[in-house]
């Protein structure tokens, strides 16, 4: 498919006043944005170049397509995924949002390029390039979104860039967390994270917005629209399917690689307001890739499957003007058993509500 | 017993986790202009974690408030934190931050909706909770 058009830009604009806020999801969520920039040249991947080294010549092929084809990614959500949403926001921070979250793409899109001239050479990087303009089910998936970016449905349009945000750049970020897993890659684990982190608040917004203007529909439209959605995540996730086998037959993960992207369909439907499609026995991923995602994602969080016997609770900590501040890690110190004590302390508010 | 407070922004995603639960729940209210909840006996409290990294904010400002009203904060037995895994290390972090702030035990901790495992799994915990609370002497 080729693109059909111009992108429509919005016919009227409103100086916008951040002291009028309709939504107080747009100012929390520029908030979290703005809180959680970040650019490549903070992250040491040169600290990789020797662990780089030790991946057989196939492994690295693998990653440097991996990345590739999460440069296109990046870069349509970066110059067009976001940016097409814009006319269709209902409120001026709405758009300032987008404006935040295209920007932060093209900054996803420019830090693989800084992985790339750490790692490896010009000619690999061209080699990689080439094959993701001509990997058939890579460039699919592209044009599938692209499709939806140009067509006049804002609904429609915000599902697909959910989808995108949430669920079609998991084949891609598998690989860093499998590294990361076995100790390789760390620094360049330490970047994806980074933009998984972004991924999450820009899916959890985009999603939100479709369910606000789900809000305005009829229930048969409703209805449709549910349909279409589970429809287009079917006709993406079979083409993930064979665009994960491209990649990862040749080291034998295709199947490890399924299940992450399954979890992560789930994630994306529950963000779009839906309940998860695939059973927990398709979704269990490996603990080893939920691990190098996020370290606390583990049976700990299940106090009840426990003997019960004792109470399992966290150090007691100081109360200050910045408890609400947390470090991850400062809460993962190794916990006491004790009884039920009384709740004694008192938190300092953050800021008016 | 079955006594859960909670708290959801817009998203409604907490929400939607406890009505799924079907057990009986009282929502901390949104902004100041819909009320104070004023809690007079045990609950477990079932709150979200806002997703981040570097700017903390983790626990909402409404269960900052609402855990800040001395005899609120008494009553807590319990907390359960929603998040994401994208977080990484601050997955479900606001159940630990709660744990630690009141001394109670973080028990669980769901991503997003919940599956239908987690409601599974947490109804049939709070229920198993509460039998042995009910034996701890005042």
């Amino acid at each position: 498919m080729t693109p059909t058009g111009k992108l429509k830009l919005i016919d009227r604009v409103q100086a916008i006043n951040w002291n009028r806020v309709d939504d107080e999801k747009d100012a929390e969520v520029w908030d979290r944005l703005v809180g959680n920039f970040w650019l490549p040249e903070k992250v040491p991947v040169s600290n990789d170049i020797q662990s780089w080294a030790t991946l057989t010549p196939q492994e690295k092929e693998l990653t440097t397509r991996v990345f590739t084809g999460l440069t296109l990614l990046d870069t349509i959500q970066g110059t067009v995924g976001a940016v097409s949403l814009i006319p269709d926001a209902i409120t001026p921070h709405e758009e300032a949002v987008y404006t935040n979250i295209a920007f932060m793409e093209s900054v996803h899109a420019k830090s693989y390029s800084s992985i790339f001239s750490t790692l490896i050479s010009t000619q690999e990087i061209d080699d990689a390039f080439r094959w993701s303009e001509e990997n058939v089910n890579l460039q699919r998936k592209a044009e599938i979104v692209l499709g939806y970016y140009h067509g006049d449905s804002p609904l429609k349009r915000k599902v697909a860039s959910t989808l995108l945000e949430s669920f079609l750049f998991y084949s891609g970020f598998y690989l860093p967390m499998y590294w990361s897993s076995r100790a390789k890659l760390t620094n360049t684990a330490d970047l994806i994270r980074l933009i998984i982190r972004d991924e999450a608040v820009h899916g959890y917004y985009i999603g939100y917005k479709f369910q606000k203007g789900l809000e305005k529909l009829s229930p048969v439209e409703r209805d449709e629209m549910k349909a279409y959605t589970f429809e287009l995540l079917f006709e993406l996730y079979e083409n993930e399917v064979q665009y994960t086998a491209d990649l990862y037959d040749g080291v034998g993960l295709t199947e490890d690689v399924k299940k992450f992207l399954r979890y992560n369909a789930n994630k994306a439907l529950m963000n779009l307001g839906y309940e998860g499609l695939f059973p927990k026995d398709e979704t269990d991923v490996n603990p080893a890739i939920l691990s190098a995602l996020s370290p606390n994602a583990d049976e700990n969080h299940d106090f009840f499957s426990g003997s019960g016997s004792s109470y399992v609770i966290g150090k007691a900590v100081n109360t200050e003007d910045d408890d609400w501040d947390f470090c991850p890690g400062h809460f993962r110190t190794p916990r006491t058993t004790k009884g039920p004590g009384p709740p004694t302390e008192r938190w300092e508010d953050r800021g008016p509500s | 017993m079955t006594n859960l407070v909670y708290f959801s922004s817009a998203s409604e995603n907490t929400h939607r986790f406890v009505e799924k639960l079907g057990l009986e729940a009282e929502r901390i209210p949104l902004r100041p202009a819909d009320g104070f909840l004023h809690v007079d006996e045990p609950y477990v409290l079932v709150v979200p974690t806002y997703g981040g990294g570097n700017e903390g904010g983790a626990v909402p400002r409404q269960v900052v408030k609402f855990l800040n009203d001395e005899r609120n904060r008494s009553y807590i037995r319990g907390v359960i934190a929603a998040g994401n895994t994208n977080f990484g290390a601050a997955y479900c972090i606001a159940g630990d931050i709660i744990s630690s702030k009141c001394q109670v035990p973080y028990l669980y901790g769901f991503e997003l909706l919940g599956t239908t495992e987690d409601v599974v799994r947490v109804r049939e915990g709070l229920d198993r909770f509460w039998q042995r609370q009910s034996r701890i002497p005042a």
